[in-house]
């Protein structure tokens, strides 16, 4: 089990204990608020929970401040790490927690027709006020000769998520890439105060449609650690393989559209056809292509065990396809040095999942935070280029790693619904928190039950692209406008998942 | 027939088949992926519903954003009619060398002017990189048939077909092959085919020729299309005319002619197959690799012009 302490501190120690841990290696995972009733705390007051976390061994701290009810603040980590930075100004937004000296006190997740004085996560929020009219939304402007700005968005062409992005750009070359997101902000954090665990399943699995199985199961051990459920092996076995199926018909795809991206359609094709196998193989392993309904609180249940000759052959068939491509020498060209993550950008924005191992990190959640026995099977690819090519060879070796995994997991599965025993209620207010190395990168969620029925008081929830968007505009940064697709598609980060 | 009938004829035939030839292009890397495809006519149904449609000019558009399809469409049609495409019979002394290329060259910079003429990011970015392959083209296409003209004693592009037609010896040297290169890659840029442009990319970051034309709607985006279908049959068409001369009517004999239209249209599909089966096997440059490409392709066409001097 995962060594866990949880520590109430003031205002005025915040930065000593944090800038501590982060010394210690560990990193700010998540910052959830919340908004207390008197019911609940004896008084009403907004109450940070910062989780910081560390692995292997397994390490979970949170760090606990409590704020006034009226004009709440917090001191500003923003000094000394830049996710808490994101975390406070969305908080900022969302609860009207001041971050006090923050550098950047900006609208993050607001709405630019919301007046900015409704906090939506606050319990007298209310419904939706009328729109206002639109807050001015500030852009660096670059000067200087020849420079030009290319907005692009929010509505792309082809079956993609909305998000603004403004270049700076002087002849191809770019200067300055800014994105805006949050255009879908569909409020799941709200949306699931009061629900019962079971029916924040199904948002659960909808956090973010390609991420089904890492999102539920996060959301699971979290509820589970919350509810102090202890789930056999067996069941985490059967989580483990989800996982990896979700990882390698994520991987499979990526790997099509980035070749895809420079016009080397026939890849793309061979991986679509990969891709098509593989969710026809989920659909029967869960019923459901993208691998929804085989995780839930408590157990997990699948209806078919792929056959492992089946997993061989797609893996030799995808490496056989990444063989193709990078032996062409004018995608190899494309790829090598485009958008390069150096390793201190990828250190200092916090980044996780392909884009940090990539950039010379070695962080995977299945090491630092296992919930499964998986042996020595689990090898981290490491890159150090942090280029598109460096982020494509670590996609083809963890979709090899999934494979292996699988290979190893699949025969020791039954086609069977497992569950544990689920007390119905704690009896006092719980919290926990659930640790995945989802396909994107590490997803962080933290539950709180109400005290006396197994609902929902406050989740919250980070996927990986909330801290890697960040990472995008400054691989950017002298690589050319033509190549930003390619260099975009190459972090492929989630937008429902960063605009929850 | 007349002369004016048959320029009228191979114009239609032309403007007829050029979708067809685009469908072509789309049907084969189809096939070679394994996908099923779209039909060889599909081009020309999509051409069909977008003339029924209105068109939709951007606000600050002006005249240059209207008339730039008229433009490309009319240039396009007159190198159809004129050049030596089922006939090399000469008889206008409209085909020229230095014409042709300064007519699909008025049609890259009206189409250029209607981009930047939009106002938007996109179109401005287009235009400007059509420009500088354009620039890098042009003398690419001049120099390579200049090799040919040379050992003709004339920049009459029906004239070097038919030369080449009665008497290959006299115009084909060893350095033909590197004209016939140079003027290959120049069409593939010329055209906006893989790896200098990608045409079924929707990534408008991306993008050369579909950059400018992203503003177009209705009718008027269907002139764009159907024209820029008919410079890739036009360039294919002097590609293979000029370096395999065989099967042009040198008469203007009604039969003749027939053989030639049908000789033609097997050529250019050939060509298109060949074109883009060879696009299936590569990838698209970065964009600063494109001018290196082209260099080369100026400096075959140099060679060859050279060589040809030198031999003759």
């Amino acid at each position: 089990m995962a060594e866990f302490s949880r520590l109430d501190i003031d205002a005025t120690d915040l930065a000593t204990h944090a800038a501590g841990l982060l010394g210690n290696g560990y990193r700010l995972a998540l910052v959830a608020a919340h908004h207390d009733s008197p019911a609940d705390r004896g008084r009403e007051m907004f109450r940070v929970v910062y989780v910081f976390t560390a692995g292997p061994p397994d390490r979970r701290v949170e760090l606990v401040l409590r704020a006034a009810a009226a004009e709440p603040h917090v001191p500003s980590l923003a000094s000394i790490s830049f996710p808490a930075s994101r975390f406070e100004r969305e908080m900022r937004d969302l609860y009207g927690i001041e971050p006090d000296n923050h550098p950047l006190p900006r609208s993050l997740v607001h709405h630019p027709r919301w007046p900015a004085s409704w906090h939506p996560m606050r319990r007298d929020a209310g419904p939706r006020p009328e729109p206002s009219t639109a807050q001015p939304f500030p852009f660096l402007t670059v000067e200087g000769d020849g420079v030009y700005e290319i907005p692009v968005g929010p509505v792309h062409a082809g079956l993609i998520e909305p998000g603004h992005f403004r270049f700076s750009v002087v002849g191809e070359t770019v200067l300055k890439l800014k994105a805006r997101l949050w255009y879908v902000h569909k409020g799941i954090e709200k949306l699931s105060e009061g629900k019962s665990v079971d029916d924040g399943l199904a948002l659960a699995e909808r956090v973010s449609g390609d991420t089904a199985a890492g999102h539920t199961l996060a959301y699971c051990l979290a509820v589970e650690d919350a509810l102090r459920i202890q789930t056999s092996p067996g069941i985490a076995r059967m989580r483990a393989a989800l996982l990896e199926l979700e990882r390698l018909h994520n991987h499979v795809a990526d790997i099509g559209a980035l070749c895809n991206d420079v016009a080397y359609g026939i890849a793309h094709a061979h991986t679509q056809r990969i891709r098509e196998r593989l969710l026809r193989l989920n659909k029967a392993t869960t019923g459901h292509r993208l691998l929804r309904g085989g995780i839930f609180p408590g157990g997990a249940a699948l209806n078919h065990i792929p056959d492992t000759s089946d997993i061989r052959a797609i893996a030799t068939d995808l490496a056989q396809v990444v063989d193709i491509a990078l032996g062409n020498s004018v995608i190899r060209e494309r790829f090598t040095g485009t958008a390069v993550l150096t390793r201190q950008q990828a250190v200092d924005t916090g980044t996780l999942g392909y884009v940090a191992k990539a950039s010379g990190l070695s962080y995977d959640a299945r090491v630092a935070h296992p919930f499964c026995d998986q042996g020595s099977t689990v090898t981290v690819p490491q890159h150090t280029s942090g280029d598109v090519l460096a982020r494509f060879l670590v996609r083809a070796q963890e979709a090899q790693t999934s494979a292996a995994l699988l290979r190893e997991l699949l025969p020791t599965l039954l086609a069977t619904r497992l569950a544990s025993r689920v007390p119905p209620a704690a009896g006092a207010s719980t919290s926990g928190v659930g640790i995945v190395e989802g396909w994107r990168g590490t997803i962080v969620h933290r539950v709180e039950l109400h005290p006396d029925a197994a609902a929902l008081a406050r989740w919250k929830i980070v996927d990986p692209s909330f801290l890697n968007w960040p990472a995008l505009p400054l691989a950017m940064v002298d690589t050319i406008v033509p190549d930003f697709p390619l260099a975009n598609k190459s972090f492929n980060l989630s937008y429902a998942g960063n605009d929850l | 027939m007349t002369p004016w009938l048959v320029a009228v004829a191979q114009a239609a035939l032309l403007a007829l088949a050029a979708p067809l030839v685009v469908g072509v292009t789309r049907a084969v890397p189809a096939r070679l992926a394994g996908r099923a495809g779209g039909r060889i006519a599909q081009p020309w149904r999509d051409l069909c519903k977008q003339l029924r449609k209105q068109p939709t000019s951007p606000a600050d558009a002006s005249m240059f954003f209207v008339a730039a399809p008229a433009v490309m469409m009319a240039t396009s049609l007159i190198v159809a009619a004129t050049g030596p495409f089922i006939a090399a019979t000469s008889l206008f002394g409209g085909a020229d060398l230095i014409v042709v290329v300064g007519l699909l060259l008025l049609g890259t910079v009206a189409l250029a002017l209607a981009g930047l003429d939009t106002g938007t990011a996109f179109g401005g970015m287009g235009a400007s990189r059509a420009m500088v392959i354009a620039a890098l083209v042009e003398p690419t296409l001049l120099l390579a048939v200049f090799a040919l003209s040379f050992r003709v004693g004339s920049t009459d592009l029906s004239r070097i077909v038919a030369a080449g037609a009665t008497e290959p010896a006299r115009v084909f040297t060893p350095a033909s092959l590197l004209a016939a290169a140079a003027l290959a890659i120049a069409t593939l840029a010329e055209t906006g085919r893989i790896p200098v442009d990608n045409p079924a990319t929707h990534l408008e970051l991306t993008m050369v020729h579909e950059a400018m034309v992203l503003e177009y709607s209705g009718r008027d985006l269907a002139l764009v299309e159907w024209a820029a279908a008919l410079r890739l049959s036009i360039l294919l068409g002097l590609l293979a005319n000029l370096f395999a001369p065989w099967g042009v009517a040198t008469s203007l004999d009604p039969m003749w002619l027939a053989v030639g239209a049908a000789v033609f249209i097997g050529k250019v599909c050939g060509l298109a197959a060949l074109l883009s089966a060879g696009e299936v096997w590569t990838a698209k440059l970065r964009l600063f690799r494109v001018p290196e490409l082209l260099a080369g392709s100026f400096f075959l066409g140099l060679l060859a012009v050279l060589a040809s001097a030198i031999l003759a």
